[in-house]
C-alpha cells in the first residue's frame, strides 16, 4: 500500500471516519516491517490493539449457582443461632435455680443456727431450773 | 435453551467480554469476576435471551452497565483501582514487533482516558465493532460514537507523538 493512501487513510482514522476494513488495512500496514520512519508511533498503537484482541478469559464458566450457597449458609446460620439461643437459655434458667437453691440453703442454715442459739439458752434455763430445785425443796413431789 | 447450546452462543463473545470488562475495571481479578457474574446473568436469563436479535450486542451493554456500576461503587467506598496486577501476555506478535515499551505506553494512555472514551476505544479499535452496534449497546447516536471517538483517538495521538518525538516516558 503506498504512504500517500496510508496518510489519507491516518487522518480519516483520526476523524472517525474510516471503515472496520480500512482500519483493517491500516492494522495490517503497521503490523508489517516496512513502516514509513515518520509514521513510527503508531505502529505501538495498531500493534497494542492486536496484542489486546488476544487475551482470552481462560476460567471456566460456572452456571451453576453460588448465591444458593449463601442460601444455605444463612439457613445453618439462623439453625445454629436458635440452638445456642435455646441452650443459653435453658443454661441461664439452671443457673438461676441453683442460685435460689444456694440462697434457701444459707437461710435455712441460718434458721438453724439461731434456732441452736435459742436451744443453748434454754439449757441454761434448764441449768437454772436444776440449781433452784437443789435449793429448794418441793414438797408436793417429794411427797408423791 | 439447553447448557451446550447457550455455551454456544455465549463462547464467540466471552473473551470480549472480559477484554471490555478489563478496561474499564483495570484488575484481572475485577474483570474475570465481571465476566463471570455477567454469563451467569445470562443463564437466568435465558429464556429472554430469543426477544433479543443480538444477545452478544445485549451482553455488551449489560457489561457496560455492571462495570460503569462498579465503578461507582468503587469510589463511593473510596477505593481507588490500581493497575499494578498489569501484565502484556506474550505472544509471538508482540515479540515481533518488539515494542514491549511503547505498546504498554499506549495501556497507560488508554487507561489515563474517560471512562466513556475508553470504551469506545476498546469497542472500536479492538472489538471492531460497527459504529451503528456500538451506538445501540451505549444507547447513544452514532454521530456522538464518532466524536467521542475521534477525541479519543486525537487524545492518544497526540500524547504518542509527544512521547516519540522528545523521548520521554
Amino acid at each position: 500500500m503506498e504512504l500517500a493512501n496510508i496518510e489519507k487513510l491516518l487522518e480519516k482514522y483520526l476523524n472517525a471516519e474510516t471503515t472496520i476494513a480500512e482500519e483493517k488495512t491500516l492494522k495490517s500496514y503497521f503490523l508489517s516491517d516496512n513502516v514509513a520512519p515518520h509514521l513510527q508511533e503508531y505502529q505501538a498503537l495498531f500493534g497494542y490493539f492486536s496484542t489486546n484482541k488476544s487475551e482470552r478469559y481462560t476460567k471456566t464458566i460456572q452456571l451453576k449457582s453460588r448465591k444458593l450457597n449463601w442460601k444455605w449458609l444463612s439457613v445453618a446460620a439462623s439453625v445454629v443461632l436458635l440452638v445456642s439461643v435455646y441452650t443459653g437459655y435453658q443454661s441461664n434458667q439452671q443457673r438461676k435455680a441453683e442460685r435460689i437453691y444456694l440462697e434457701t440453703q444459707m437461710a435455712f442454715s441460718m434458721l438453724a443456727v439461731n434456732l441452736n442459739k435459742g436451744n443453748d439458752a434454754i439449757a441454761v434455763l434448764q441449768h437454772f431450773e436444776d440449781t433452784k430445785n437443789k435449793i429448794f425443796k418441793q414438797p408436793k413431789k417429794v411427797k408423791k | 435453551m439447553k447448557q451446550s447450546e447457550f455455551l454456544k452462543t455465549v463462547m464467540p463473545f466471552k473473551d470480549k467480554v472480559f477484554r471490555v470488562a478489563k478496561r474499564l475495571l483495570v484488575s484481572t481479578e475485577e474483570a474475570e469476576d465481571a465476566t463471570q457474574e455477567l454469563l451467569f446473568k445470562l443463564w437466568k436469563n435465558k429464556a429472554k435471551l430469543k426477544q433479543y436479535n443480538s444477545v452478544e450486542a445485549f451482553a455488551m451493554t449489560m457489561t457496560k452497565n455492571y462495570c460503569f456500576d462498579r465503578l461507582k461503587s468503587k469510589q463511593a467506598s473510596n477505593l481507588k483501582l490500581v493497575h499494578s496486577n498489569y501484565e502484556e501476555k506474550d505472544t509471538p506478535l508482540q515479540r515481533k514487533i518488539e515494542l514491549n515499551d511503547s505498546v504498554s505506553l499506549v495501556h497507560k494512555l488508554i487507561e489515563n482516558l474517560p471512562e466513556q472514551q475508553k470504551l469506545i476505544i476498546q469497542l472500536r479499535d479492538v472489538e471492531e465493532y460497527e459504529f451503528d452496534e456500538i451506538a445501540k449497546m451505549l444507547s447513544l447516536k452514532p454521530t456522538a460514537v464518532r466524536v467521542t471517538l475521534s477525541r479519543a483517538r486525537k487524545t492518544i495521538r497526540e500524547q504518542l507523538t509527544k512521547q516519540h518525538n522528545y523521548g520521554i516516558s
